[in-house]
């Protein structure tokens, strides 16, 4: 059963192929229940696959095969293969479960859109990229699956690209994203100079290799390209901007999968990061700084997409504290949990905004509870999940990860315990917003009223109830008490050598879940109090947190004007003058020269054979000369 | 001759059997390809003139394509008893079949039957009854096999002429074209001189050595020490210029253009592939094999040829219009890398190399099948500026060519991209990195002729600049003078004296120049779609596919290339 875990990927791929054939003959809406089989026919060869992992004992659950050889250019093998392991398998679980129920949804949400195919296209080529990425056994093909997500994002942020905005914040997820492939390239050719090998086990028998410099250094590249990939800091203000895409994109690309990757390509790394206690540090602040940072930012936006953005930049935060801690396995939870919740907040907001006839902005929301009764029920689930209050997956995820890192550092966990009831803050902040209070989308426009918000239809209302079922109970995954014999053993076997298991005392462990709820339900009462009944309360919406700490303004400053400045002069002088010169006096030499030798082209026999007399005399001359002089 | 010789050679090891007549044992898979390529001709001849009217061209089509097919496997077949058994000698040793041979009777048997298919729709369009083409095309396919497989210089020599006396003929065929008789006769008469050379080259190396026998001549050498023997560094200069023409380095390439241009299209793509691999094949036989020892005498001399060949190539072609031609010209800058594996005289030399000559036949019968079809009835459409506006027209068959192109530009994932990158290795392996610059510089001179004819392709004909629509405007003077340099009148003359007038006038007016192209295709005739022979489509397809997937998935191809050269330098 394991053996044809490779369906996964190739599922989405003939999708791909398939849609790319006969994607606009399908049309709407064939075209998109193409895309959502070929999703859902790769979740159910993951359930298959789990089902043949499970039935191995915990120390057999590791299976590996290659299945041609890529490239083969002197010590440089690269062969395509794939690695399934727990970690991989739970990967991949999630992100085929989610992506097909928001293939599903997107049937619903993008109907009508004349470019409905393409849509689907890059959906499912999306997916065959995130499996590519999770089941990669080799990095460089790993890589190859990281700048297919990649570029998928690309062309699914800038989806409706004849919106300016759309198209540069398309552009501007990218090159963020690039910035940080650097750091993934740079670390594969250092891995290679000193191991030899780019295959994920192969390193990690000999990551010894790579000394405690190397692997300091490669961790650190890696943790770049986490940075990148999954929004941290310094790197993380592409993510707002990517919510121009297509809300379905934003909930899958840019909440439950894709930018996840960064945490995902760490975790798998963990045997070279417990190399170096120095770089777990480092990654253990960005995340924890990263958390608070893009918490802060959250409660003060007015779009409900970026509310919903800079949280999850925020839960990522948290998902790269835990791995600096060493707590993959909490991370992962947490990863788990987030892609449930987040991904039906997003579909929920979707729908809200489905509704109000492309209306994002919280202001203009307001008493949408009654009109949208499934909507509200669904993301009244996915609120108090993320908000952490017991018993939601939330709740549990993040206990999990507060009680690791209290071990590691007091003052990391305070910084996440802000975060906390920060994160409880803005969420109440979104949800009374939008769904409680006045209904100021009914504020007359011209004279008419608008016509009421409707509810979805039920292709997108089916994602919303089963992820609402999955952020509810998610946490039964990794309850504390069966904590042994469940999610944790489970994935230990992966990490068994550097998971970094917190030694806490019952007593311990309870009061700090006890102190989570508490401070998650300050959090919620906090903003309930204060937004239930204004909704301009300008103080508690400053301008450098409206301005994400005026992040872009400094990148603009620092990086973007000298840039242009450089590219405006690369432009003109180096390349109009001394660039062009040169191509084009190459360019004139070489027509010089050739219609000089051209003139031997005469045509006659009798002056090609000269040619080759002349050119035999000139051979024997040579040999004739090495005879003389030896 | 044959046998006179042969006993000479046997002299020196079977004394005693001197005195009677020798008959050599025969291991017939050894040469079963050659048999049913040559046999399959005859049948073939038979049938054309057995049959009371016309032999239908289907049927003749067909019946090649079997032939070559069925040696195409019995080419796996020798591949998986070579891989098993090792290399061996066949009859008294004269024939060798191991690594290299086998890879280039593949090579050989593939390029037949997608010429076959080339073809077919070019003998239909003009309308010749042409079962002999196929036939011709067979029994040059045989010589090239037999070339790979020799192990002996008169076996070499044998080869060879087989080899070109076909496509002499071949290059004639169509006897519409007076062009056609022209290259021809230029052709056959060089390569009648070349051919003496040659045989003057066996002559001395027998007489320095006392043998013909590749492997005997290997021992020969490493057994006795002739320090810079005179008229064994002759032998050796004469059969590497007889080599160097038929695989057209510069200065012994000057027919190439001619013939190339003069020669029926599908002929002239199976010649750049066919005539090479057996050229090439036997060249890298003989001096990195047989003359290995004398390596530091014949390896300046490689290395000063493939340095002008690169050159001449790249640059000549820059300054054609007609397709042909460069084309021709583009064939000497790859003839020049080969080159470079040769020259490095070692295995990863010889793999590079062999690879190289694998994929290149898919790109060269590729390309020319597109030129065969944009040719027309005629075959005389061959001015680059009848490739203006292509993509809006007949994009399938646009995009085809210019992956083909690219693919010759050396553009990563395809092939084109891991036969230089090999070859340039093999070459700095072998510390002759001025050598390898030498190359890279040239690809890059290169590719701005591929990417000509490609943009002229994607370019509308509406648009007054022939760059792309998002060309930088500054390229596009360049783009234009150069398009212009081109311009022969007939019979090859490249130096026309009005074509050198207008090369100024395209420098000095660059504006200007692209009103000059315009008019040829825009104004006059509004161009039609050219209908795609199935035959062509189909081999176009194969070229393109296999340049493209195993340029994603390399190793295969490479890791064959390698196996080929280990079953031949262990």
């Amino acid at each position: 059963m394991v053996h044809a875990a490779y369906l996964m990927a190739l599922l989405p791929l003939a999708g791909f192929v398939v849609l790319v054939a006969a994607g606009r003959r399908l049309g709407d809406p064939l075209a998109g229940w193409v895309g959502t089989v070929a999703v859902a026919g790769s979740f159910v060869v993951a359930c298959i696959a789990l089902a043949g992992l499970l039935s191995e004992p915990a120390s057999a659950r590791h299976f590996s095969e290659n299945y041609f050889s890529w490239i083969t250019v002197g010590g440089l093998q690269v062969k395509v293969g794939i690695l399934l392991d727990p970690l991989s398998m739970t990967m991949c679980m999630f992100v085929t479960g989610v992506s097909a129920l928001i293939h599903l949804y997107s049937i619903g949400y993008m109907k009508g859109d004349p470019e409905f195919s393409k849509f689907f296209i890059y959906l499912n080529l999306f997916v065959f990229s995130m499996v590519l990425l999770v089941l990669a056994n080799n990095l460089l093909v790993m890589f190859v699956g990281w700048e297919g997500v990649g570029v998928c994002s690309y062309w699914l942020v800038s989806f409706w690209h004849e919106r300016d905005s759309a198209a540069s914040a398309g552009k501007k997820a990218f090159i963020y994203n690039r910035v940080g492939d650097v750091g993934f390239l740079i670390a594969l050719f250092l891995i290679f100079s000193k191991v030899g090998s780019l295959d994920l086990t192969t390193i990690f028998a000999h990551r010894g290799a790579l000394g405690s410099a190397g692997a300091t250094a490669v961790a650190l590249l890696l943790l770049l390209a986490a940075t990148g990939k999954s929004a941290q800091i310094p790197l993380f203000n592409w993510l707002a901007d990517a919510m121009e895409g297509p809300t379905p994109v934003s909930a899958l690309i840019h909440a439950a999968t894709m930018v996840t990757a960064g945490v995902y390509l760490l975790c798998r790394v963990n045997s070279i990061l417990a190399l170096s206690p120095d770089a777990m540090w480092v990654i253990a602040i960005i995340g924890g700084a990263t958390a608070f940072v893009a918490a802060t930012i959250a409660t003060s936006q007015q779009d409900i997409k970026k509310v919903l953005a800079f949280s999850t930049v925020s839960q990522i935060g948290y998902m790269v504290l835990a791995v600096g801690t060493g707590a993959y396995i909490a991370a992962i939870f947490l990863m788990v949990a987030h892609a449930f919740y987040k991904g039906l907040l997003f579909l929920g907001a979707g729908s809200v905004i489905h509704g109000l006839h492309d209306e994002q902005d919280l202001k203009r929301m307001g008493g949408l509870a009654r009109l949208l009764p499934w909507t509200y029920g669904t993301f009244l689930v996915g609120w108090l999940a993320i908000a952490g209050i017991p018993p939601f997956s939330g709740f549990w995820a993040k206990s999990d990860v507060l009680a690791n890192v209290y071990q590691k550092s007091p003052a990391l966990w305070a910084l996440g315990l802000v975060t906390a009831i920060l994160t409880a803050y803005y969420m109440t902040r979104l949800f009374v917003l939008a769904f409680r209070g006045d209904e100021r989308w009914a504020a007359a426009v011209d004279g008419h009223r608008p016509s009421d918000p409707h509810e979805s239809p039920w292709v997108m209302r089916l994602p919303l109830v089963v992820l609402a079922v999955l952020a509810f109970a998610g946490g039964i995954l990794d309850l504390p008490w069966v904590h042994r014999d469940g999610f944790a053993s489970w994935l230990s076997p992966v990490f068994a050598h550097t998971l970094y298991l917190a030694h806490e005392g019952v007593g311990l462990q309870v009061s700090l879940a006890v102190i989570d709820a508490v401070v998650a339900v300050i959090g919620l009462s906090i903003a309930f109090a204060l937004w239930r009944r204004s909704v301009d309360r300008p103080t508690l919406e400053p301008a450098f947190l409206q301005r994400v700490w005026y992040w872009d303004d400094f990148y603009d400053a620092v990086i973007g004007r000298p840039g242009q400045a450089m590219a405006r002069f690369a432009a003109t002088v180096v390349d109009g003058r001394i660039i062009d010169g040169a191509v084009n006096g190459a360019a004139a030499a070489v027509r010089k020269g050739a219609s000089g030798v051209r003139r031997l082209q005469t045509g006659y026999v009798r002056n090609y054979a000269l040619g080759i007399a002349l050119g035999l005399a000139a051979v024997i001359a040579f040999v004739i000369s090495r005879v003389w002089w030896s | 001759m044959s046998r006179h010789l042969s006993l000479a050679t046997t002299h020196v090891h079977h004394a005693a059997t001197s005195n009677v007549i020798h008959v050599p044992s025969i291991r017939y898979l050894g040469i079963l390809p050659v048999l049913v390529m040559l046999g399959g001709a005859v049948v073939l001849l038979g049938m054309s003139s057995l049959v009371k009217r016309q032999l239908r061209l289907r049927v003749a089509t067909a019946t090649t394509l079997i032939i070559s097919l069925s040696a195409f496997g019995l080419a796996w077949w020798q591949w998986a008893d070579v891989q098993s058994r090792g290399p061996y000698t066949t009859i008294d040793h004269s024939v060798v079949v191991d690594g290299l041979a086998v890879l280039i009777t593949v090579l050989v048997t593939v390029a037949m039957a997608l010429s076959a298919l080339v073809a077919e729709g070019y003998l239909a369009r003009e309308g010749i009854d042409g079962a002999e083409l196929h036939v011709l095309a067979m029994v040059s396919a045989a010589g090239a096999i037999l070339m790979a497989e020799a192990n002996d210089l008169v076996i070499v020599f044998l080869g060879l002429e087989i080899l070109s006396i076909a496509l002499y003929v071949l290059t004639a065929f169509n006897h519409k074209r007076t062009e056609s008789g022209e290259a021809a006769l230029k052709y056959f008469v060089l390569g009648g001189f070349s051919s003496a050379v040659f045989v003057y080259g066996i002559a001395l190396t027998y007489g320095a050595t006392g043998t013909t026998n590749l492997t005997q001549i290997a021992s020969f050498l490493s057994h006795n020490v002739l320090v810079h023997d005179g008229v064994l560094l002759a032998g050796m200069s004469l059969l590497l210029v007889g080599f160097a023409f038929k695989i057209a380095a510069v200065p012994f390439h000057m027919w190439t253009p001619d013939v190339y241009q003069g020669a029926p299209s599908p002929v002239t793509g199976f010649m750049a592939a066919v005539a090479k691999a057996g050229g090439f094949a036997a060249f890298l036989r003989v001096f990195v094999s047989s003359f290995g020892v004398l390596a530091s005498d014949w390896r300046p001399i490689i290395y000063a040829l493939a340095i002008v060949t690169l050159v001449v190539g790249a640059g000549l072609a820059v300054v054609q219009r007609d397709i042909k031609r460069m084309l021709a010209y583009s064939s000497i800058n790859h003839a020049g890398f080969v080159l470079l594996g040769l020259q490095a005289a070692t295995a990863r030399g010889v793999s590079a190399a062999l690879y190289y000559l694998f994929a290149y036949m898919f790109m060269v019968i590729g390309s020319f099948a597109v030129v065969t079809v944009m040719g027309r009835m005629g075959d005389g459409d061959h001015d680059i500026s009848s490739y203006r506006g292509l993509a809006k027209r007949q994009p399938l068959l646009a995009l085809a060519f210019a992956v083909l192109l690219l693919a010759q530009a050396g553009v990563p994932f395809t092939t084109g991209f891991l036969t230089k990158f090999q070859v340039v290795i093999a070459s700095v392996d072998g510390h002759s990195v001025p050598l390898a610059v030498v190359a890279m510089v040239s690809a890059a001179v290169a590719a701005f002729f591929y990417l000509r004819v490609t943009v002229l392709m994607y370019a509308t004909s509406d648009e007054p600049a022939v760059g792309a629509p998002d060309a930088a405007p500054t390229v596009t003077p360049a783009l234009v003078g150069a398009s212009h340099g081109g311009g022969t009148t007939w019979s090859g003359t490249d130096a026309a004296g009005e074509t050198r007038t207008r090369l100024n006038a395209a420098l000095l007016m660059e504006d200007d120049a692209s009103a000059e192209l315009t008019p040829e295709v825009g104004q006059t005739e509004e161009p039609t779609r050219i209908p795609v022979p199935l035959g062509a489509a189909v081999a176009i397809g194969i070229c393109v596919a296999v340049t493209v997937v195993f340029g994603i998935i390399p190793a295969p191809l490479v890791d064959f290339a390698h196996r080929a050269t280990l079953l031949f330098l262990p």
